[in-house]
């Protein structure tokens, strides 16, 4: 099965963050293009002209955008190794509610946290610290949401853990002092290969949430 | 495999639209729940506590939430007849796409089109139209999305034809005149019951509309 797979990607992108460790979870090889979104690629634009965004993954030249996409095709595709998604319908569409839930409130909400002051911080930084708490709630005393192993939502979610220390300093608060189980459950993906070789470093991407910062004029 | 099915649901909504349309599909027999949204039930607040939203699909007690969950759900489910989604992983991951697509563009830029005036509901008109022209190139020559019968996109864009009168009136424009491959697909699908008793009276939809606009006071 010679294949050849591409991941368009962005180094700080958490949703690049995704399909890279799908990836490593079921040991596929694959280019990784590092794009400048500045100066999108051809490529970029070619495989991607609807939303000209990344990650984009490209498998045999095809290629598949949007993350969530892009790690059930993978769970598909390679999937006698290490599946993410469960087998059962029910468990399947309660691991797609979380994943969407993660999707429609962590990177706004977060977004919020660095983006503003006062007392539009304030509440971004409530509403932050609730959804997380959820999260915690539907974990419960699993080491994984997967269960006994990583699985889908593990992979949506474990992604904006590398946010999470821009978003203290941005925001002056703890969130292991209001989610220390999220927090131990971050330490325990952090512990894998797969997770630890596709997150950047936080201060690297404090770094970067300050030049953005910058770059919007926010203070 | 029959067990307790039960839909709360919001008749003018498009999202309960397309689980209505998908049960039909594969000719499983339901309770329907009207809510009033205004005054959400008891169970429709057990059933989705975290976003207190219908539709809610409630199989043997157990809820499923989010309209594209549901339809994934009632594919797998009752995978033996009428299948929606390509078995195809490629096939699969196009459908999906194009399906998040029209979550993302279609119900938000409707409804700018009737919520909007001036300058704002003219851009929103003219990306709605750009958003329909960009589907009605995925379609194709295909007779559905989905191919020769109807897919899981067809199930996640038609309910929307049934606010086209309801936009065309507010927005003062057709969009038969921009789109009429859209229209001539749309037609071919409120061929199949399915999908024509599924959908409300299009007049219906647009007085529900005028009343909204009467009570968020836009005029």
């Amino acid at each position: 099965m010679a294949e050849e797979v591409v991941l368009l990607d962005f180094w700080p992108s958490p949703f690049g963050m995704r399909s890279r460790i799908a990836l490593a979870e079921k040991g596929i090889k694959y280019e990784h293009k590092e794009e400048d979104l500045r100066n999108k690629s051809a490529l970029l634009l070619q495989m991607n002209p609807v939303h000209k965004k990344i990650p984009v993954l490209i498998h045999n030249g095809k290629p598949v955008c949007e993350s969530l996409i892009q790690v059930q095709y993978i769970d598909e595709v390679w999937h006698d190794k290490a599946p993410l998604l469960p087998s059962d319908p029910y468990q399947k569409a309660t691991a797609r509610f979380w994943a969407d839930y993660v999707d429609k409130k962590i990177y706004e909400v977060g977004g919020r946290v660095w983006k503003t002051k006062g007392e539009k911080q304030a509440t971004a930084k409530k509403e932050l610290i609730e959804t997380l708490k959820l999260l915690e709630k539907e974990l419960g005393d699993k080491p994984y949401f997967g269960g006994e192993s990583l699985g889908y939502v593990d992979v949506a979610f474990i992604p904006f853990y590398s946010w999470f220390y821009a978003l203290e300093k941005c925001g002056n608060f703890s969130i292991e002092a209001e989610c220390p189980k999220l927090i131990a459950w971050a330490k325990r993906c952090m512990q894998k290969e797969s997770v630890a070789k596709s997150l950047p470093d936080q201060q690297k991407v404090y770094d970067f949430i300050l030049e953005m910062k910058k770059h919007f004029g926010i203070e | 495999m029959a067990g307790e099915l039960v839909l709360l649901d919001f008749w003018p909504s498009p999202f309960g639209m397309r689980s209505r349309i998908a049960l039909a599909e594969k000719g499983i027999p339901y309770e329907y729940r009207e809510e009033d949204l205004r005054n959400k039930s008891d169970l429709l607040l057990q059933m989705n506590p975290v976003h207190k939203k219908i539709p809610v699909l409630i199989h043997n007690g157990k809820p499923v939430c989010e309209s594209v969950i549901q339809v994934q759900y009632i594919d797998e489910v009752w995978h033996d007849k009428a299948p929606l989604i390509p078995s195809d992983p490629y096939q699969r991951a196009v459908a999906r796409f194009w399906v998040d697509f029209i979550d993302k563009k279609i119900y938000e830029l409707g409804s700018k089109i009737w919520k909007t005036k001036g300058e704002e509901q003219a851009n929103a008109k003219k990306e709605f139209i750009e958003c329909l022209k960009l589907l009605e190139g995925e379609l194709g020559d295909k007779t559905y999305f989905g191919g020769e019968s109807l897919g899981y996109v067809d199930v996640a864009l038609v309910p929307f034809y049934s606010w086209f009168y309801a936009y065309e009136k507010c927005g003062d424009f057709s969009i038969e005149a921009e789109c009429p491959k859209m229209i001539a697909w749309v037609k071919r699908c409120m061929q199949k019951e399915s999908v024509a008793k599924s959908l409300p009276d299009q007049e219906k939809v647009y007085e529900f509309i005028l009343q909204l606009k009467k009570v968020f006071g836009s005029e």
